[in-house]
């Protein structure tokens, strides 16, 4: 009797079991959808205005005589700038963190601060860049306060990547190292570094993509969002593609609506082939060791 | 030799001299992180104490109001939090089920081809910026609204709320599925060995066991929703407003930040310094969102061996 009953009860268990992976699998596939008809929607929009003058053309007033040069050559100034700032500092901040830092309490505050840092919002970030690089050290709305604002919110990214590809070469190697005679910072320099250097190249690739979409703090500092010109000096005024789009997408007309997506097509194609280049990168990491 | 041998004291003096400086300058490099959030506090801090000192910060946290560029002006910042509550609680809505439902099928069901498929997706879900989703809102979402309900407005708290929750979905489930990850395999066998189904072992025994990593999950995308900027800033519109209808124009408190730098306010004004009162305030909630991520994940982690 009781048998009877377990196997009756069984089937009903198991029938929830089947509804649950059926809800769970429509739930993973809503989000995959939802990524097809982003892009879909983009593509439709936008492919029809994508053209050699979209890129060589400056904005305009008119929606067929208007293009992304200087969105375009302001992001590329501006990202380059962000790598010449946050690479420095974050890889250098990992090596400390990694190699040097002894176990004390500041050690664990600027671990623990980092993590905090990663959580605040990126328009906070625009606050301190416009009180500090605009205001303060009179940077005014330049490529090189922009550049500064998005190496400070992207550095926890990096020194977290860098940390962990640091992390990731074997302690023999350092032991070979000083075992011949080499100071910490011989052995860092021609072993440790070399090794953990693609990793680290990965993970610097990922945080530029991460500020190549930013739009908020770039708009805090004051980057325009009519320029007609391109950057000749880390000085001058700029605006990038994300703050073009944003510019576009809030006017009514829908051509401007069509440009807007034709710029976010050539946004997320830089976007998808540097992360193919960290992915490629990372995968000849994974065959050196 | 004793010429060599000083040569040699002399080199090695020169190499302890340069290992110092070295360990110096990177120190300085880990101490730029504390000098940021440093600057956060004490822009944000000083700046807001210009503001505190001509409307009291009680009129600031409890008013009803927001008009800071009208006359006369009104600085109760509750609309704006409101704004940006509504956006969030609606992106959770959406996030939280979905991302915690897909985090256990990449975790618990899906054969291996499958998630190597799926975890990219996401990762590219993940990656796309937020101005994307602003432009996704305003032009998709919002028409299909208005289809539907033919009183929505143009921007509406709800399609802010919808892509927000697109938004977050990859981080939910990403971090859950860590977590679910990290329950250790003899817990699952036991659960099987008494005679559970999988489905009661994934519900009843792995989900439990991971909850602290799947809450501090929640915790975290939360926060994020609260700090989106542009997405709402398109989508959700200018209009600061005590309501629950999302179906209205509101207005969150980044996007009155935006909407202020993106005007002509002119430097030190109160108008000027209000982004700075909002900003500390978002600041402070998303600080201690993370802090209780944190504390979650600490204090309810269960240990095993």
């Amino acid at each position: 009797m009781s048998a009877v009953e377990f196997d009756l009860r069984l089937d009903r268990r198991r029938m929830w079991g089947h509804l649950f992976v059926w809800a769970c699998f429509l739930a993973t596939a809503v989000a995959v959808v939802l990524l097809a008809v982003l892009l879909f929607d983009i593509l439709r929009q936008g492919m029809g205005r994508l053209s050699v003058g979209l890129l060589s053309n400056y904005p305009s007033r008119f929606p067929d005589r208007a293009g992304i040069k200087s969105a375009l050559f302001g992001t590329m100034w501006v990202v380059g700038f962000t790598g010449l700032i946050s690479f420095p500092l974050g890889v250098g901040a990992a090596i400390y963190l990694e190699e040097y830092a002894p176990r004390n309490w500041l050690t664990r505050v600027i671990q623990v601060n980092i993590a905090n840092l990663a959580g605040v919002p990126s328009i906070v970030y625009g606050v301190l860049g416009l009180a500090v690089f605009v205001r303060a050290m009179s940077l005014g709305r330049s490529v090189l306060a922009g550049a500064a604002t998005l190496a400070l919110l992207i550095l926890p990214i990096v020194i977290i990547a860098a940390q962990e590809a640091i992390r990731a070469v074997p302690r023999s190697i350092r032991d070979a190292g000083l075992g011949i005679g080499a100071t910490q910072w011989q052995t860092l320099q021609h072993l440790v570094l070399p090794i953990a250097f693609p990793g680290i190249l990965t993970g610097m690739i990922l945080a530029l993509s991460r500020a190549i979409g930013e739009t908020a703090p770039l708009i805090m500092i004051g980057a325009l969002t009519f320029v007609a010109f391109t950057p000749n000096t880390p000085l001058d005024e700029f605006t990038v593609l994300p703050i073009q789009i944003f510019n576009w997408v809030s006017r009514p007309q829908a051509g401007f609506h069509e440009l807007a997506a034709a710029a976010i097509i050539v946004l997320l194609i830089a976007l998808l082939s540097m992360n193919a280049l960290a992915i490629v990168l990372r995968n000849r990491l994974r065959k050196d060791l | 030799m004793p010429g060599a041998t000083t040569t040699d004291i002399t080199l090695l003096r020169g190499r302890r001299w340069r290992e110092r400086v070295i360990r110096a300058v990177l120190l300085g490099c880990g101490l730029v992180s504390i000098l940021t959030t440093a600057g956060i506090v004490l822009v944000l801090v000083w700046e807001s104490f210009g503001f505190f000192r001509e409307v009291s910060v009680w009129e600031f946290l409890t008013g009803t109001e927001w008009t800071p560029l009208f006359k006369p002006p009104h600085f109760g910042v509750l609309p704006l939090v409101a704004g940006s509550l509504l956006v969030a609680v609606g992106a959770s809505i959406i996030a939280l089920p979905v991302g915690l439902a897909s985090a256990i099928y990449l975790a618990e069901y899906a054969p291996g081809r499958t998630r190597k498929i799926l975890k990219p997706l996401l990762e590219i879900l993940a990656g796309i910026p937020t101005v994307v989703y602003g432009y996704f809102a305003l032009t998709f979402i919002t028409p299909l609204f208005r289809l539907v309900f033919p009183g929505t407005g143009v921007f509406n708290a709800a399609s802010a709320a919808i892509v927000v929750g697109i938004m977050i979905i990859p981080m939910v489930t990403s971090l859950s599925e860590d977590a679910l990850r990290a329950v250790p395999r003899h817990l699952r066998e036991a659960s099987y060995g008494l005679g559970a189904t999988k489905y009661e072992t994934v519900t009843r025994v792995v989900v439990p066991a991971s909850l602290s990593g799947i809450i501090a999950s929640f915790i975290l995308a939360i926060s994020r929703a609260l700090g989106e900027t542009m997405a709402v800033t398109l989508a959700a519109g200018a209009t600061p407003k005590l309501t629950l209808n999302p179906l209205e124009s509101i207005q969150t408190m980044t996007a009155y930040i935006v909407q202020v730098s993106l005007g002509d306010t002119p430097f030190g004004t109160i108008e000027y310094k209000t982004i700075f009162a909002v900003g500390l305030l978002l600041f402070s909630i998303t600080l201690a969102m993370n802090i209780a991520s944190r504390f979650v994940l600490a204090r309810f982690r269960e240990v095993y061996e």
